[in-house]
């Protein structure tokens, strides 16, 4: 399936500072050291007013024109993680986001100790056709947390909006032994082949994935 | 040809026309916040618009090889009703976005008072935020309404090579001019300006700090006459440089200012039947 979104490597703070720019470094140097200050002073400094926003997040929103937009992610996953940002902070950044935005929280939410409390995040970005962000959406956090309904519509959706599920984290075993998972393909898969159309191929690799004794392969990171 | 259309509402535009613009030859374009024909009633329905012109509507236009940018404000019809007004306090939070590369369009509508200060509020918004703003100009009692914009601007932090006044004609070009200002001009098929008499203006105030756009939206428009006007340029005699400074030089000149500008995207992505926007409501 040609040019499905998937979710590149996100680059730690060593990788970063060795492919940026002086300007864009110091510029990064500055966000984190916000960041770190919010997250030491989390319990003492509330946004004043319902639009007000600290600093580090004003950085959040403008990482994508100081670090390049293919370092956006990165940058805005570091900021996160630095500021240690909490479930209202998170929710905020997400729904006064742009879909870049939106994007980063989804990637990050699996380094940030939060239990299930962020699924309504996630199921948000699932409802929407923003492949981009169904495509995060579906990470080791949604691998760990999103339950077996919404999981297994998770992996449909994926088939349906042309998202590759190797951007499923955690597909092979989960999949495992699914039945109901293996059903609802099934059931796709007897669509599509009534309206005369083709079967995704990783509808045919999920599938298989769902065999009760498939082996796990390797790959699942 | 390549094509940056400066002003154009793709939120009421289908996919079809995204698919003509891009065999036209656009390959950027800047989406001004603005009046929807229906009223609303509330701050949060303006959230969701803007939250669709940072979203969904750049995700529309990168399926078919087009860079989309936004402008976000007030629009000055609804900056008449208070249940709207709010809008302007939440403003500053949507401004810092990534694609957001002007306030606007903001200008007159009515010449009223509420006008008033959502203008100059908003001219004040873009000189904080390092942006330039795209003002429009009235559709009634224009050149009256075009003196009184000059002189809010006049009055503003904002200098005027940051401010294009837009949908101006043969009887407000000469003093937008003047202001120092970058002249917008609106081809619409039966209304404001036409190919034609755009060549006209062309011939006598020349490429300078001129924009052309199509402001195609939900009303009688077409998505297409930025190319127009370049196919009539060249019919005239200009050359495809004179052609390429006002379609795409000149655009990319005058929102670059805010620093925000990407232009990254060259080449659409392959479309195919799993794709999300040909599945619609799935
Ligand atoms: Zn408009």
């Amino acid at each position: 399936m040609p040019m499905s979104p998937t979710n590149p490597p996100l680059l730690t703070r060593k990788e970063l500072d060795a492919q940026l720019g002086g300007a864009a470094r110091a510029w990064l140097d500055e966000a984190l050291a916000e960041a770190e200050h919010a997250a030491a002073h989390q319990d003492t400094e509330q946004p004043g007013g319902p639009y007000a926003a600290p600093p580090w997040e004003l950085r959040y929103a403008a990482a994508g024109r100081h670090a390049g937009l293919e370092h956006a992610d990165s940058v805005r996953a570091l900021l996160l993680i630095e500021a240690r940002a909490t479930l209202p902070a998170l929710t905020r950044l997400y729904e006064q986001g742009t879909a870049a935005e939106r994007r980063a929280v989804l990637l990050t939410l699996h380094r940030l100790d939060l239990g299930p409390t962020a699924l309504p995040l996630v199921e948000d970005a699932l409802r929407t056709n923003d492949t981009r962000l169904i495509a995060a959406a579906v990470g080791p956090y949604a691998a760990t947390h999103l339950e077996a309904h919404n999981w297994r519509h998770a992996v449909l959706k994926c088939l349906f909006t042309g998202v590759g599920v190797e951007a499923v984290d955690g597909l092979a075993r989960r999949a495992r032994g699914d039945a109901e998972l293996a059903r609802m393909l099934g059931d796709f898969a007897a669509e599509r082949i009534a309206a005369g159309r083709d079967v995704p191929a990783d509808l045919t690799r999920v599938l298989e994935l769902t065999t009760p004794g498939a082996a796990a392969p390797t790959e699942e990171s | 040809m390549r094509i940056f259309d400066p002003h154009i509402h793709m939120t009421s535009r289908t996919t079809d026309d995204y698919q003509a613009m891009y065999d036209a030859g656009v390959r950027a374009l800047v989406e001004p916040s603005f009046w929807l024909g229906q009223p609303r009633t509330s701050p949060a329905s303006f959230f969701d618009y803007f939250d669709a012109l940072l979203g969904w509507e750049p995700f529309r236009a990168a399926q078919y090889g087009i860079a989309h940018h936004c402008t976000l404000a007030l629009n000055p019809k609804e900056a008449n009703d208070p249940r709207c007004t709010p809008v302007l306090d939440a403003l500053p939070r949507y401004l810092v976005k990534d694609s957001v590369v002007a306030v606007g369009e903001i200008g007159y509508d009515s010449m009223t008072p509420a006008e008033d200060t959502a203008l100059a509020t908003q001219l004040q918004l873009a000189a904080d935020h390092g942006l330039p703003a795209l003002v429009h100009t009235p559709h009634r009692d224009k050149l009256a309404g075009l003196h009184r914009t000059i002189d809010v601007v006049r009055e503003s932090h904002l200098p005027p090579e940051r401010v294009l006044l837009d949908h101006l004609n043969e009887t407000t070009v000469k003093d937008a001019r003047d202001s120092g200002c970058w002249a917008g001009f609106s081809i619409y098929p039966d209304t404001k300006m036409d190919e034609d008499r755009m060549i006209a203006i062309l011939r006598i105030y020349g490429t300078e700090k001129i924009l052309v756009n199509s402001a195609a939206d939900w009303g009688r428009s077409d998505p297409l006459k930025t190319r127009k006007v370049g196919d009539a340029m060249l019919a005239a005699g200009f050359g495809d440089d004179d052609v390429d400074k006002v379609l795409w030089r000149n655009p990319v000149e005058f929102y670059g200012q805010s620093g925000r500008l990407q232009l990254g995207i060259a080449t659409p992505e392959p479309l195919h039947e799993g794709n999300s926007i040909l599945r619609g409501g799935e």
